[in-house]
């Protein structure tokens, strides 16, 4: 009986074995930086709003504070999403006829919710506090971006775990001083590793990365 | 021990089938078990320690069930799936598992306020004082409500039936309040109708009522302390003079009210200061779990039942005298712990209150009447001769004991026992100078102080004879609960309109021409009074979810002021009979803050027992045959929670039966009738027959059965339909609680009863640890010391917190409190009967409960037992993925996210306390129930494990707070869910690491202990030993041994 295999094939099977190596590594591969991507994770895509309003004319143009809508950042762990009657106390007065502010008055008239998408989805498993890292000098434009210039919001950060814990795990890459956290166009003077160093001592910054710090 | 072909004492797993060819059935004939059960009793060669009889007697079932990891089936494939389609699942499965990684995150709304409520700020929670009712009378509650949503009822420290803790039932309100099974809408002969249509109706009734005087017109509610209720009542009937007002409970504290009327001869509430109490004397009373102030005397009772000895710090060798004073390093820390009470517990069927109780003797319920008026005799007072079965010892030792401490002694009578005893107990407590003292007289804090059976035959009757033209029930659900000889579900089809309010469309609301759904406590405006006469404005937490309407907005309507709403009621009788100080505003805003008004409660009275108080009281009667008692039912109470899935599945106090009532019976009285656990029996009583399956209940009096109510109804909901038998169809108006002429007839069948006990095994180690006081204080060193093994792992270092648990054996009644609160805490899953049945049930904290010694009248222990939150975590190492994980506060962590359920870690924990779900137990499809969850705390799916988390929501709150402000976690500010309800204080949580705080406190305790210490797992939830204070004339001298299990 011939042989069924020429010594070739030797070569074939050493070879597929590796190929097929590589292509599950490679699948992996894909698969790992498809989740990355702002196809799934929605980085630095605006999203459509009942409402077309602008966080850039509001804040850079009209100066006002994070704090005049999110109302509860520094006290609750919700940042709070303002009550349509937070946009009437203006709006009542002006732009009171503009039709881009129609589903607001609506939303007034009828006494139902406006439906705003959600920018920042945590997963449900996800307990996280704005309180905390807001009284600890986590800046608001450290993880939302520099929303005084974003026409509609988008997501400036992935909020996938690594980045999370990219800040727990070295807090001083991060940390300003507790007065400049609502300050939009903050800048470090100096160097950062020698603030940060000092900031995470003067306010007792644990590096908590403790699973039931963020999951229970 | 013969295998043979009868069904098994306890069924296990699901039957063979021919795709799966069993093992061997393990299988035992009942009759055989009991007598290898028996043989081991009467020869005391068991273990000192047993959770069933099954364990006592070391049947293979048991075998079979301690030796598993889970149940036999519990962790097998129980749908109808083979082998090899399963497999084929777990690779496609596998293969598409993959692929979940690419699923993008669906859109999600946020749906902000309008007009944003003051003082709502979203992710924070609000408390809200409040009170829950069981019978009539209120317990304070604060509530916690996340934007308007009630979600978690915590006791309230203000008010005095409270103290901070609460019982089971309230701690299972929120379920009741979601329960999408409650009535929705107001029907009219069973068809939907509206609330302005009932009050229309209403109108006419009222019109043509005027013209009659009333005649003819009825009302029965259950009993109220509701003084707004009772104003409208009382208006109604000045206006309606012939109209009668029916008030009953089908279960209550009607005897106790007509005893204090036989005693002196005047309607009066009794209050017992237990704080006071150095003897405690129980005539068949569960005064700690069960009656109006049970949660308040479970906390007076607890506080003097721990015995605070601090432990000696140097290595002397065991036995030897230890130092007594301070050996620590730590600040002081010496407390002066209350004496020690004693507490004698004489009852048929073994509640909460016996098993704690330093003697308990079992005597059948019709004999508790003979023993009070023994002792009575040997005490002097005059309440008529008696002979008891009683022992001798039990009447003279126990009067010595109660005269010896005069006035600082109390006699209870249960509420269950007919009014002659409780008039005895008056009478010794009176006698022994305990009133002013222990035992406190009041006014009645009933709006009516009306028998309530009698006041049901009456209306019965009176429906017989015609002469009810209309009867308005403002709650209960009398055709359900009223006794079976009454026949009142005929009796109500010759009234001509019938108006029913309830929660549920029940049994009632089928035979009645109007329904109105009534609200929950958490939905209305109502008053309600304490035990001792504190009163409480409640407030709602929540409008009604359904559109329904309270009582008090029914009797608005029946008193002509149908635009009256329950808010408009309830302050314009405070207002206009000026019961607040002035300015009334401010002390309104006071009471609903507070949860009580202040000042309210009711002043003593003086009471003088009446002098012909041994010719007044009926005669004993001697019953003759088996005994029948009938009981609330300790997780469903009448019948009222049968809907609840959270009650339902709550093991019951002592049995640990879940979802259906059984008959209880004592061992020895089994054994002469050949009766089983499970068998199936009729029970035959005055006429009538009901099957029952029957459950040994060791420590039963002879020749007694104890059943309970509330079971087997039929139109309640989805849960509680159709499960367990209803023991009220052989019960009498004449004898509703005790009877006798009990007969029992085997069926042959046999019935599969879920009970926990044998669940989770930890098979008699050193599990318990019970010591005589006296023995105690002589040698605290009893059980040696504790040297923990070495270990090859290094040690953790804490640098911030370090979390700890005690509870304290000596305090804990079983009472549940504690696993409702959990649940209710940590949106733990119901998974139904058959799923209790393989050992599936999800709570995190469960009771043990262990029996000592005599199956007819064993110690009873309890231990409630959570994760242990190891040091050396057995399970920590063996999780795959690192979803079990030790935190650098100590805490043992449980990641659902990453768990793939491997399940390695259960198997690996030595105390039983990880859950699995199996399938998907949440409900994540109901909307009500969705409301119902805490937002703080993972909904777990299907495939997790979960377990115990020391609540560490609430760990993470405190320390986040903390923070902000800058400083430590003070001690006690966080309180676990366990921790804060628990009646008697056993559970105590803490910082470790802060030698001040009362969890270090209580580790310096003697008594302290670990559990399973040579395993080296070093848990982090320690107990404090069970510290007996027997009588030393009652106990039969024994050898101080080290009570190893």
């Amino acid at each position: 009986m011939s042989q069924l295999f020429r010594p070739g094939a030797n070569t074939f099977a050493k070879a597929s074995v590796i190929a097929g190596l590589g292509i599950a590594l490679g699948l992996g591969g894909i698969v790992n930086n498809i989740e990355r991507t702002s196809y799934v994770t929605n980085v630095n895509v605006p999203r459509d709003q009942p409402v077309m309003f602008t966080h850039k004319h509001h804040v850079s143009g009209v100066g006002m504070d994070c704090r005049y809508c999110h109302t509860s950042v520094e006290v609750s762990s919700s940042a709070g999403i303002p009550p349509t009657e937070t946009c009437m106390g203006c709006h009542s007065q002006i732009w009171s006829e503009a039709p881009i502010l129609e589903p607001v008055r609506e939303s007034w008239r009828s006494g139902k919710s406006i439906q705003w998408t959600r920018v920042h989805d945590l997963p449900a498993f996800v307990y996280f506090n704005h309180s905390i890292h807001v009284n600890k000098g986590v800046g608001c434009a450290t993880c939302h971006g520099r929303v005084d210039l974003m026409p509609m919001v988008w997501k400036e950060n992935t909020l996938l775990m690594e980045w999370c814990l990219d800040c727990h795990r070295a807090p001083e890459k991060y940390i300003r001083p507790k007065d400049q956290v609502f300050n939009m166009e903050y800048k470090p003077e100096g160097d950062q590793a020698a603030l940060g160093a000092k900031l995470v001592a003067e306010y007792k910054v644990r590096k908590l990365t403790d699973c039931s710090v963020c999951h229970r | 021990m013969s295998t043979s072909q009868h069904s098994p004492l306890v069924q296990i797993g699901p039957p063979p089938t021919a795709a799966r060819p069993a093992p061997a059935p393990i299988e035992m004939d009942p009759q055989a078990a009991l007598e290898v059960m028996r043989d081991h009793v009467a020869g005391q060669t068991g273990k000192r320690f047993w959770r069933s009889l099954e364990e006592l007697a070391g049947t293979p079932v048991f075998q079979q069930w301690a030796s598993n990891e889970f149940p036999d089936g519990a962790s097998t494939w129980s749908d109808p799936v083979g082998r090899r389609r399963m497999l084929q699942l777990l690779g496609a499965s596998l293969g598409l598992a993959g692929l979940t990684a690419c699923t993008k995150q669906p859109d999600e709304k946020i749906v902000p306020y309008v007009s944003q409520p003051e003082d709502y700020v979203p992710g924070k929670s609000l408390k809200y004082a409040s009170a829950l009712s069981l019978n009539g009378y209120a317990q304070g509650v604060l509530v916690e409500s996340h934007l308007g949503r009630p979600t978690k009822i915590e006791g309230n420290e203000l008010h005095p039936a409270s103290l901070g803790a609460t019982d089971v039932f309230a701690q299972a309100a929120t379920y009741v309040l979601y329960d999408p099974d409650r009535s929705q809408s107001v029907l009219h002969n069973g068809r939907i109708a509206t609330w302005p249509a009932f009050v229309q109706a209403m109108g006419l009734l009222r019109e043509e009522a005027l013209g009659a005087k009333g005649a003819g017109l009825r009302i029965l509610s259950e009993n109220t302390t509701s003084p707004t209720f009772a104003a409208q009542m009382k208006k109604m009937l000045a206006e309606l003079p012939q109209a009668k007002w029916h008030q009953y409970d089908s279960v209550g504290t009607d005897n106790a009210r007509v005893g204090a009327q036989l005693a002196f001869g005047q309607p009066a509430s009794v209050q017992y200061n237990l704080a006071a109490a150095d003897v405690i004397l129980a005539l068949d009373s569960d005064f700690l779990t069960q009656g109006p102030g049970s949660v308040r005397y479970s906390k007076d009772c607890g506080r003097r039942r721990k015995l605070v000895k601090e432990a000696a710090h140097d290595s002397a060798a065991a036995g030897q005298a230890p130092a007594a004073t301070e050996t620590h390093s730590a600040p002081a820390t010496h407390e002066v712990a209350p004496k020690l009470n004693r507490l004698y517990a004489v009852e048929s069927c073994p509640t909460a209150t016996g098993s704690i109780a330093d003697h308990r003797l079992p005597l059948a319920s019709a004999e508790i009447e003979n023993y009070a008026r023994a002792l009575a005799a040997e005490l002097g007072v005059n309440v008529g001769a008696a002979t008891t079965k009683a022992p001798a010892d039990w009447v003279k030792k126990v009067a010595a004991d109660l005269k010896a401490h005069s006035g600082s002694s109390v006699v209870i009578a249960g509420d269950y026992q007919p009014p002659a005893v409780h008039a005895i107990a008056h009478a010794i407590n009176a006698a022994l100078g305990n009133v002013g003292k222990t035992v406190n007289y009041t006014e009645p804090v009933e709006a009516s102080t009306a028998d309530g059976f009698q006041s049901l035959k009456q209306l019965t009757d009176d429906m017989n004879a015609g002469a009810v033209k209309s009867l308005i029930i403002l709650g209960g659900n009398p055709v359900y609960t009223a006794p079976a000889d009454l026949d009142f579900a005929n009796a109500i089809k010759k009234v001509a309109m019938r108006v029913h309010l309830g929660l549920y469309d029940d049994e009632t609301a089928a035979l009645c021409h109007w329904h109105v759904p009534d609200t929950h406590a958490l939905e209305t405006w109502t008053d309600l009074r304490a035990f001792d006469g504190t009163a409480t404005i409640a407030q709602p937490l929540i409008a009604p979810i359904y559109g329904s309407h309270s009582a008090i907005e029914v009797m608005s309507v029946l008193i002509g002021r149908p635009e009256l709403t329950a808010y408009q009621a309830v302050r314009e009788y405070w207002q206009t009979n000026k019961l607040l100080a002035e300015p009334f505003e401010d002390n309104w805003r006071k009471a609903l803050h507070d949860g009580i008004v202040a000042g309210s409660a009711l002043l003593a009275k003086t009471t003088a027992i009446r002098a012909d108080l041994a010719t007044a009281l009926p005669a004993a009667k001697a019953g003759s045959g088996l005994e029948i008692n009938f009981r609330p039912d300790g997780s469903i109470w009448d019948g009222r929670f049968a809907n609840n899935g959270w009650l339902q599945e709550l093991p019951k106090p002592i049995s640990r039966l879940t979802w259906d009532n059984a008959a209880y019976i004592g061992s020895s009285t089994a054994a002469k009738l050949g009766l089983g656990n499970g068998d199936l029996v009729e029970l035959k009583h005055a006429g009538r027959r009901v099957q029952a399956p029957m459950w040994i209940m060791p420590g039963h009096a002879a020749d007694s059965i104890t059943v309970t109510l509330g079971y087997g109804r039929t139109r309640v909901g989805r849960i509680g339909n159709r499960i367990g038998y209803n023991a009220g169809t052989i019960r009498t108006v004449a004898a509703p609680y005790i009877s006798s002429g009990l007969e029992i007839a085997k069926t042959g069948d046999t019935f599969k009863l879920a009970a926990t006990q044998e669940h989770h095994s930890m098979e008699g180690r050193d599990i318990i640890r019970v010591a005589n006081a006296a023995d105690f204080e002589k040698n605290p060193q009893m059980w040696g010391h504790e040297h923990p093994p070495m270990t090859l792992y290094e040690d953790y270092e804490y640098n911030g917190y370090k979390w700890g648990m005690a509870i304290d054996l000596s305090a804990c009644t079983g009472c549940n409190a504690c696993t409702i609160a959990c649940r209710s805490e940590n949106n733990i899953a119901v998974v139904g009967k058959s799923e209790v049945l393989r050992g599936r049930e999800m709570d995190w904290i469960r009771i043990d409960r262990y029996y000592e010694g005599d199956s007819d009248n064993p110690g009873i222990y309890h231990q409630p037992l959570a994760c242990q939150h190891c040091e050396n975590a057995p399970c920590e190492g063996v999780c795959p993925v690192a979803a079990t994980m030790h935190s650098d506060e100590g805490l043992n962590q449980m990641v659902y996210n990453r768990c793939i359920g491997t399940r390695y870690c259960s198997n690996n924990c030595p105390y039983k306390v990880r859950r699995f779900n199996f399938f998907l137990y949440s409900d994540w499809d109901t909307q009500s129930l969705e409301a119902l969850r805490n937002p703080n705390v993972s909904v777990r799916s299907r495939g997790v494990m979960e377990k115990c988390t020391f609540c560490v929501q609430r760990i993470n709150y405190a320390r986040i707070e903390s923070e902000k402000e800058g400083r430590k976690i003070h001690d006690g500010e966080v309180i676990t869910a366990c921790q804060s309800v628990c009646p008697t204080e056993a559970i105590t949580f803490g910082d470790l690491n802060d030698p001040n705080s009362k969890i270090a406190k209580s580790r310096r305790n003697a008594r302290n202990y670990k559990l399973l210490a040579d395993l080296n797992t070093r848990p982090r939830t320690e107990f404090l030993a069970r510290v007996r204070n027997p009588n030393p004339e009652l106990e039969a001298p024994q050898a101080p041994a080290p009570a190893h299990g």
